[in-house]
């Protein structure tokens, strides 16, 4: 069995984390996959240098995830002694949530409630509620 | 940092001072001292650019221009219309490799050199070219806009593919490096010597029409709300402002303004296309006029060659095809096929010319604010008999917010705050393109970019101080002097984009290249 796990960096995913725990911990050979989605259009703006800029960037911005999120994650879920690996990726934190979920062919993806509040999430809705919209792989909400 | 810009702010009055101080002539405004030093400073390169061809009173440069984007239509057989829909495609993003999430794509790098172009080219440009060569301009325009794609297709292909790439990730690219490199891998001689040449007029260039012709079109378009008072006031408050993007590195200036532009541009054509709307019946009118024009001239000074003449000189002014710019700024797309980004590059002229220019043409025809002599049907000319006569004597942006405001009557006060912003970002986006060019000439370094970037904001309070006259003429002779390096080595190299382009041919053909299921 596979479960994909999405953090967000903040607290809330660390309840995820340890929900996946849980249920991988009660399941015969599961292998974990914690995913953080950096959030990224392909149709945004820039100014030419941010452009120039940007390949560094992403490196950048790829390596601060890994190190500050996905790696102690990761860690965290081997030292209990389970089998888990990282991804991290730029786009839509849903679409891109779904779309590594079924790909790597996962059972099940585990999310954090969504962290975004206010007007924001009135206004476009939040992560969590676009992947439980539209996910093609059943998505357990951690609360 | 507040130590530094005041520090270099009265550096810059110092200039703006001192300057016209050493040219001639006592009791004279501030203004009219920077106009005349400026005139008789840029005087002999203005008329070397713009000299006739002998015999006639067409200017070369134009027939350069014109020459250069016919032969790369016919050389890729008509490229900006086989490969129009992949280019939709590409910039949706179709062929885009997810695994490249994070990269700039496509559609940001077009968006990037867009808000480079569209700008007040668009706007002020238009209504000198209608002004002056009449409604069959744009007949010319939009013909220079459909050729000029081939032009940005060659050049912006060669920008991806010589660009270079350092090993701390960021990238440079443009001519410069496609005209050395290039020449280089062809045997060919005189690559650098040309490269320097370039980089020399694209700093003339950003300094020109990517900074002065700006400044004194925001400059013009307050002035017609707020009523008359001395340019170099507002050229000191965009020199304040532009100096603290550039060296205080306030980007967050920059990235605002990047994202309003777009939304700036679309509503220019909402209020175009509602204009139009409301004189629908007139459209047919003002087509006719536009015909009539471009082969008649309609008694415009100069007749059809006039018109001809303002077309295909705003055109390329505004969507710079076949100047080098933009291949400065597409450079840095994320792409294994570079004639990808040239496929992508074709749709600026499209853009910026065929659709934004002749939105702004079409409003000024419509809203009827060039004076027609009723007996023959013909255009009045001015006093002056240089220019056509307008309701209120306009020209320039002042013309085009005119003619907007005859429709609706609050627009003049978005179209002041849109000029604004059009004239800020273009000015952020030459600002790079002259730093490349500058950097390529004198190497990288914080020193050698400082001095370029208080020069650039230097020549804000000379633009906006000058006349539109002698800036409007800098700025075109300077970007066009890009032009003739840049499409001389084109013609050299664009045997380089055809392999590029064969080969990606076949292989679209074959399946081998195809859309990447999202």
């Amino acid at each position: 069995m596979k479960l994909v796990i999405g953090l967000d960096g903040q607290s809330s995913g660390d309840k995820a984390l340890s929900f996946a725990k849980e249920i991988a911990g009660k399941t015969e050979a599961c292998e974990l996959i914690v995913v953080y989605v950096i959030e990224w259009s392909p149709f945004s703006f820039q100014t030419a240098e941010e452009n120039a800029e940007r390949h560094k960037r992403r490196e950048e911005e790829i390596s601060i995830a890994m190190e500050r999120v996905v790696t102690p994650a990761v860690k965290s879920l081997t030292d209990a002694g389970l089998t888990a690996r990282a991804i991290v990726r730029h786009g839509d934190v849903a679409d891109t949530i779904d779309n590594i979920a079924h790909a790597e062919g996962a059972s099940q993806i585990v999310v954090a409630r969504s962290s975004a509040g206010g007007l924001t999430s009135r206004l476009f809705g939040s992560s969590t509620a676009n992947l439980v919209m539209n996910a093609r792989v059943p998505v357990t909400v951690v609360a | 940092m507040h130590k530094i810009t005041t520090l270099l702010l009265s550096v810059m009055a110092y200039i703006a001072v001192s300057l016209p101080a050493q040219a001639q002539e006592a009791p004279a405004s501030l203004d009219a001292r920077v106009n005349e030093a400026f005139a008789n400073f840029t005087g002999p390169f203005v008329s070397f650019i713009f000299a006739p061809i002998p015999g006639t009173s067409f200017p070369w440069i134009v027939m350069w221009l014109v020459i250069g984007a016919t032969v790369f239509t016919i050389y890729f057989a008509a490229v900006q219309f086989r490969f129009f829909g992949h280019a939709i495609g590409l910039v949706k993003g179709d062929y885009s490799d997810p695994d490249d999430a994070g990269e700039v794509s496509h559609f940001q790098a077009l968006a990037t050199a867009l808000s480079g172009t569209v700008g007040l080219g668009n706007i002020a440009g238009v209504a000198v070219a209608v002004g002056i060569g009449g409604p069959g301009a744009t007949f010319w325009m939009i013909l220079a806009g459909l050729l000029g794609m081939a032009s940005k297709f060659t050049e912006c292909t060669l920008g991806v593919k010589y660009r270079n790439e350092y090993p701390d990730g960021t990238v440079s690219g443009g001519p410069m490096y496609y005209i050395s490199k290039g020449f280089d891998e062809l045997g060919l001689p005189g690559g650098k010597i040309l490269a320097v040449l370039f980089s020399v007029f694209c700093i003339l260039g950003a300094l020109g029409g990517g900074n002065m012709f700006q400044a004194n079109q925001a400059h013009a378009q307050i002035t017609q709300i707020t009523g008359d008072y001395p340019g170099y006031i507002t050229g000191f408050i965009f020199a304040a402002v532009v100096f603290a993007v550039i060296v205080g590195g306030i980007k967050s200036i920059a990235k605002v303004t990047e994202k309003v532009v777009p939304f700036m541009g679309v509503m220019y054509v909402g209020a175009a296309l509602v204009v139009l709307l409301v004189n629908f019946d007139m459209i047919g009118w003002a087509f006719g006029q536009i015909f009539a024009g471009a082969f008649t001239g309609l008694g415009v000074a100069g007749g059809f060659v006039g018109a001809l003449i303002q077309g295909f000189k705003r055109a390329a002014f505004s969507n710079e095809a076949g100047v080098g710019s933009a291949a400065i700024a597409h450079s840095a797309v994320k792409t294994k096929e570079p004639i990808t980004e040239g496929f992508v590059s074709l749709l600026e002229p499209l853009i910026d010319t065929v659709v934004i220019c002749t939105m702004t043409a079409l409003v000024i025809i419509i809203s009827q604010q060039l004076i027609i002599d009723q007996a023959t049907g013909n255009y009045m000319l001015n006093e002056a008999g240089t220019a056509i006569a307008t309701v209120d004597g306009n020209s320039g942006v002042a013309l085009t917010s005119a003619a907007f405001g005859s429709a609706i009557s609050w627009f003049p006060f978005v179209l002041a705050i849109a000029v604004i912003l059009f004239a800020f970002s273009t000015m952020i986006s030459w600002s790079y393109y002259g730093l490349k060019a500058w950097t390529y000439l004198f190497g990288e370094g914080k020193v050698t970019e400082l001095i370029f970037k208080v020069i650039f904001c230097a020549f804000i309070v000379v633009g906006a101080a000058a006349n539109l006259g002698p800036v409007i003429d800098f700025s075109d002779a300077a970007i066009f002097a890009m032009a003739v390096v840049n499409i001389f080595c084109l013609y050299f190299l664009m045997k380089v984009v055809r392999k590029e382009l064969n080969s990606y041919a076949s292989r679209l053909k074959s399946g081998e290249i195809r859309k990447f299921t999202h």
